[in-house]
């Protein structure tokens, strides 16, 4: 990334929205949105289906124009500055968005190349190594399990070390293990400093994960806090004594051999 | 924006080339119905078919090449109809790229995957008897005719490939384009064939280029009828770049 880019992202949040608004034909999806994300923090934009999450993420990615309202992403207007913005982020669709005839290292040198990185080979190589994906790295993509399908996602996003990664429902569809395996690729991308804007319908995946968290309902953002704030939103909690049983998740991963995240820490 | 646009096309040329070289049935599957067109009217319909040319193989290859190229770009289509369900091509359309090159590569691997297909054709052609005396020009004019063909296909394929629901949807429009060549002069001279079927098929652009084709072939002289061949090409070829890339712009904006 260019020194330009990192003046104007030190002055404003890494993502502005303001007041967005989109329809489809009769259909309202967005009514007003408005969202801050800070530099480097994880924000999980809640939502039940067809909340409108995915319609904000490819408006912010450039895929979609607003009816209403701003967006700047990494201090660049979505709508006036589209080229500045995508030379910003990164897109992880809902689908893992890979190359399947291709092979992993295949599917990570073309991504580096179209970011036009002088060394496609080893940034390849570099990220198989760091999502375990060295040995499957010379297979083709068609006979990876769904979880090395959205390491490898999640790793052609980070390919030029863009500052602003939008997660769209990452974990959807994956078995718990893969899960887990994505969580931690999205923590260690916070820690190295990139913004990452996440979509999901699972509480439990903003609550393990997001800095803050905003529900969109109804084309709207009803709430928009740490996850403290949201939990003060109700009444203070009661204390109930209750038995402390494992979830069918700690017996699944028990059986399955798999280090927990309470483990892993 | 544009500064890119050579070399990302390259990269993304690259991309489809090796689909292409890892599925070679696409080509195989392109040229086996052409050649199935060229084996049944050879050798089953061709003797009762007056021509007036001695050789039958010779007066039906333009007409086969032609009905190979409208087979061929289904898989273009095809091919671009995976992009877009994938999610690939919105990975593509999120990154700092020049955005017609995920076109334009589309369309560079059509006219490669139908030139091979053409030549597997040809090849066929030749072992079936065809024969030509025609110098090197005269492949050269019929070689840039069949790539004005090619790309005024590719991108009327385009269209479907980018708008389609289904992969029926995606590939069914290459369908009466594989039929036209029979309204032509492509099998049978349009003069044995009634009257207003026979205005429609001496009106349409494939009896023009066919008989374009058939007279380089021949070494006849090809007089003004190369043009109205050219003209057609050209014609189909512009028309069908707008709307496909309107169809694109409506598409990612």
């Amino acid at each position: 990334m260019s020194n330009s880019h990192t003046t104007a992202q030190a002055e404003q949040p890494a993502i502005h929205v303001h007041g967005l608004e989109k329809s489809f034909k009769q259909l309202t999806v967005l009514r007003g949105v408005d969202i801050d994300v800070a530099r480097g923090s994880i924000f999980a934009l809640l939502g039940s289906n067809g909340a409108g999450k995915t319609t904000v993420v490819r408006i912010l990615a450039t895929l979609l124009r607003a009816d209403g309202g701003t967006a700047r992403v990494a201090g660049f207007d979505v709508a006036t500055q589209a080229a500045d913005v995508r030379q910003s982020i990164s897109l992880t669709g809902q689908f893992a968005a890979v190359d399947e005839i291709l092979t992993g290292r295949e599917n990570l040198v073309l991504v580096a190349r179209l970011r036009h990185l002088k060394e496609p080979g080893s940034t390849a190589d570099d990220l198989l190594r760091r999502f375990s994906l060295t040995e499957a790295g010379a297979r083709r993509v068609r006979t990876y399990s769904g979880g090395m399908r959205r390491r490898l996602d999640i790793a052609m996003s980070l390919i030029g070390n863009p500052p602003v990664i939008f997660l769209d429902e990452p974990t959807t569809g994956l078995d718990p293990e893969a899960r887990i395996e994505v969580w931690q690729a999205i923590r260690e991308l916070a820690r190295g400093g990139t913004t990452v804007l996440l979509t999901t319908q699972y509480l439990d995946e903003a609550e393990q994960l997001a800095d803050r968290i905003a529900i969109l309902h109804e084309g709207r953002i009803i709430v928009n806090g740490t996850l403290e704030e949201l939990k003060q939103l109700l009444p203070p909690a009661e204390i109930e004594y209750v038995e402390k049983q494992p979830t069918l998740e700690d017996v699944f991963l028990t059986l399955v051999g798999a280090k927990t995240e309470k483990e892993q820490r | 924006m544009n500064r890119h646009f050579l070399g990302d096309t390259t990269v993304l040329l690259g991309r489809s080339l090796r689909h292409i070289a890892r599925s070679p049935d696409t080509i195989i599957t392109t040229a086996v119905m052409p050649v199935a067109f060229m084996l049944l009217f050879v050798y089953v319909f061709g003797g009762a078919i007056e021509t007036g040319s001695d050789s039958y193989v010779n007066y039906l290859l333009p007409g086969i090449l032609l009905i190979t190229i409208a087979s061929g770009i289904s898989y273009t289509a095809f091919r671009l109809f995976l992009d877009m369900q994938g999610g690939i091509f919105e990975r593509f359309q999120s990154m700092p790229i020049a955005r017609s090159s995920v076109l334009w590569a589309h369309v560079l691997t059509s006219l490669v995957a139908n030139l091979i297909s053409l030549v597997v054709v040809v090849l066929v052609a030749l072992l079936m008897g065809f024969r030509t005396g025609t110098s090197v020009l005269g492949w050269l004019a019929v070689a840039g005719i069949l790539v004005l063909f090619t790309l005024a296909l590719t991108w009327i394929a385009i269209i479907p490939g980018l708008t389609a629901q289904s992969v029926d949807g995606a590939s069914a429009f290459s369908y009466p384009l594989i039929f036209l060549p029979f309204v032509s002069s492509a099998f049978v001279p349009t003069a044995s064939m009634p009257g207003p079927v026979r205005a429609f098929a001496e009106h349409q652009p494939v009896t023009a280029i066919v008989n374009a084709i058939r007279d380089l072939f021949a070494q006849e002289p090809v007089g003004s009828g190369i043009w109205t061949a050219l003209a057609w090409c050209v014609g189909i070829l512009a028309v069908a770049y707008l709307f496909a890339n309107l169809t694109y712009r409506r598409k990612i904006s």
